[in-house]
């Protein structure tokens, strides 16, 4: 066993203070010591992206991350996006037209696709295609998922004009 | 996939952070954006007593470009290197490489300081420096020392950096004419089968000079001295490149590995560098 470390983070607004070892993965802490299990584990080596979360802005992939780099962080998951009652447009968008089967992608999916809506407001779907190539999904086939967030790009521009 | 226990250090500023790797000498590893260290640790083929986390050095940070020179701080993101206009006017073949390199989570964490420290010969940064004729700064307990990117790399994973030196910045002089940097990958995200970095410059129709590099290819990057030589005085015609590929060919010793056997490697080398000198003249 290692030493353990005073460690706060800010998830989805909630500040936790927690007494861990810093080799702790991030995707753990959060699924397992704070009951958010949004992010899912797809591979655990850095390559699909099923545990993606905003960290101080930017998509990470929280399987690659120390809970120890994390402290002092502002994270975002899937579950501060949405609730089922007052679900985000990405979440509509992705239901309307069929971006999941499984759903084990999704969570991960979405909060990539957050972000690249923040970096880019109106995309291509090239821009769009680029933008989540961290993400892999082993049902889709890709093409819906594209459309959903395009869709959502749509949506979400055509209220803030109407603002 | 649990890394071995290991204690953390966040230093402020980058005395403190030379001190702690002073203090446990081969026991301590600076971790920068972990992207390369963290698949490792989990694989424990490196097992740490101390991790000196860089990311409060705020020495480390910012790009700088002026006429003249062109310095980039080791904790630089790929995501920050990609998004600076003043950098992508000055030195364009950055952005270029650095759009190949894996995927946008792994951009916003990867740093240009680690991908160039890291010593694998897969990374895609340390062949491009070598195109750019860069030099690395190293700080540690006796002072700084400048290394140019073409002394830095002895084999895979051992380079010229001692272990209680920290890679601080990047520099070299902003390039002109054109570049192209190519590379061929089995997937996006993936690591080089073959990369080439190429600068050239045109003087009356014919090249004037011509820098080339080569990534993956060796176990570590190749700049091939004779390949832009080859090219010097020519039009860039088929002759000309087909020399420059055969002297590139003489400078690299691929390796059979999932990527493919030796001569598949040696033909997909000569022809991603044809491709990148030519992309290269077409805007030089
Ligand atoms: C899925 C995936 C795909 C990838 N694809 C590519 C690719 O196509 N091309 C590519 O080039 N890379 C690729 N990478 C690697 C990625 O770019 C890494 O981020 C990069 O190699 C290392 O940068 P880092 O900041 O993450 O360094 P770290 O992982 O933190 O460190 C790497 C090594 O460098 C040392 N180090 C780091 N910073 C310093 C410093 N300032 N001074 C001294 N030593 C230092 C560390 O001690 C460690 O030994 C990929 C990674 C993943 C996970
Ligand atoms: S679980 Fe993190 S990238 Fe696959
Ligand atoms: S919906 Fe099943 S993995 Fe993407």
């Amino acid at each position: 066993m290692g030493k353990k470390m005073q460690i706060s983070l800010t998830v989805n607004g909630e500040v936790h203070d927690i007494l861990a070892e810093p080799r702790e993965l991030l995707i753990h802490t959060l699924r397992e010591r704070l009951g958010i299990t949004g992010p899912h584990i797809g591979c655990e080596t850095s390559h699909c992206g099923a545990c993606t979360v905003d960290m101080n802005g930017k998509s990470v992939k929280a399987c690659t991350l120390f809970v120890a780099q994390a402290d002092g962080a502002e994270i975002t998951t899937i579950e501060g996006l949405g609730a089922p009652d007052a679900l985000h447009a990405l979440q509509r968008s992705f239901r309307e037209h069929h971006g999941l089967q499984c759903g084990y992608c999704t969570p991960g999916m979405i909060t990539r696709a957050h972000r690249l809506l923040q970096e880019i407001p109106n995309p291509t779907e090239e821009e769009v295609r680029f933008g989540m190539a961290g993400n892999l999904c082993r049902c889709t086939g890709y093409q819906n998922i594209v459309k959903s967030i395009l869709a959502a790009a749509a949506e979400l521009n055509a209220k803030e004009a109407a603002e | 996939m649990i890394p071995s226990a290991f204690e953390y250090h966040r230093p402020g500023d980058l005395a403190s952070a030379i001190g702690i790797l002073t203090e446990y000498g081969d026991e301590a590893r600076v971790i920068a954006g972990g992207h390369s260290l963290i698949p490792m640790m989990k694989l424990r083929m490196a097992q740490i007593g101390h991790l000196v986390d860089l990311q409060n050095l705020d020495e480390l940070k910012g790009i700088r470009v002026t006429g003249s020179a062109i310095t980039i701080g080791a904790l630089v993101t790929q995501a920050e290197l990609i998004a600076h206009d003043g950098l992508a006017t000055a030195a364009p073949i950055l952005r270029e490489a650095a759009l190949q390199i894996a995927d946008p989570q792994v951009r916003y964490m990867g740093t240009v300081g680690g991908n160039v420290a890291n010593g694998d010969p897969g990374n895609d940064m340390p062949g491009l420096m070598q195109c750019l004729n860069a030099r690395f700064t190293l700080v540690g307990p006796d002072g700084s020392r400048d290394v140019a990117a073409r002394d830095f790399y002895h084999s895979a994973y051992m380079t010229e950096r001692s272990d209680d030196e920290i890679l601080t910045q990047i520099t070299f002089a902003p390039p002109a004419g054109g570049f192209a940097y190519e590379k061929q990958k089995r997937k996006i995200g993936d690591y080089a089968t073959a990369a080439a970095a190429v600068q050239l410059t045109k003087s009356g129709g014919t090249v004037a000079g011509a820098s080339i590099a080569m990534t993956n290819l060796s176990d570590t990057p190749v700049w091939s001295e004779a390949a832009g030589a080859a090219l010097v005085g020519s039009t860039c015609g088929a002759e000309a490149v087909m020399q420059s590929v055969a002297a590139m060919l003489g400078d690299i010793d691929p390796q059979q590995d999932n990527r493919g056997p030796i001569d598949f490697k040696r033909h997909v080398a000569g022809v991603i560098l044809a491709r990148a000198i030519a992309r290269a003249w077409s805007r030089a």
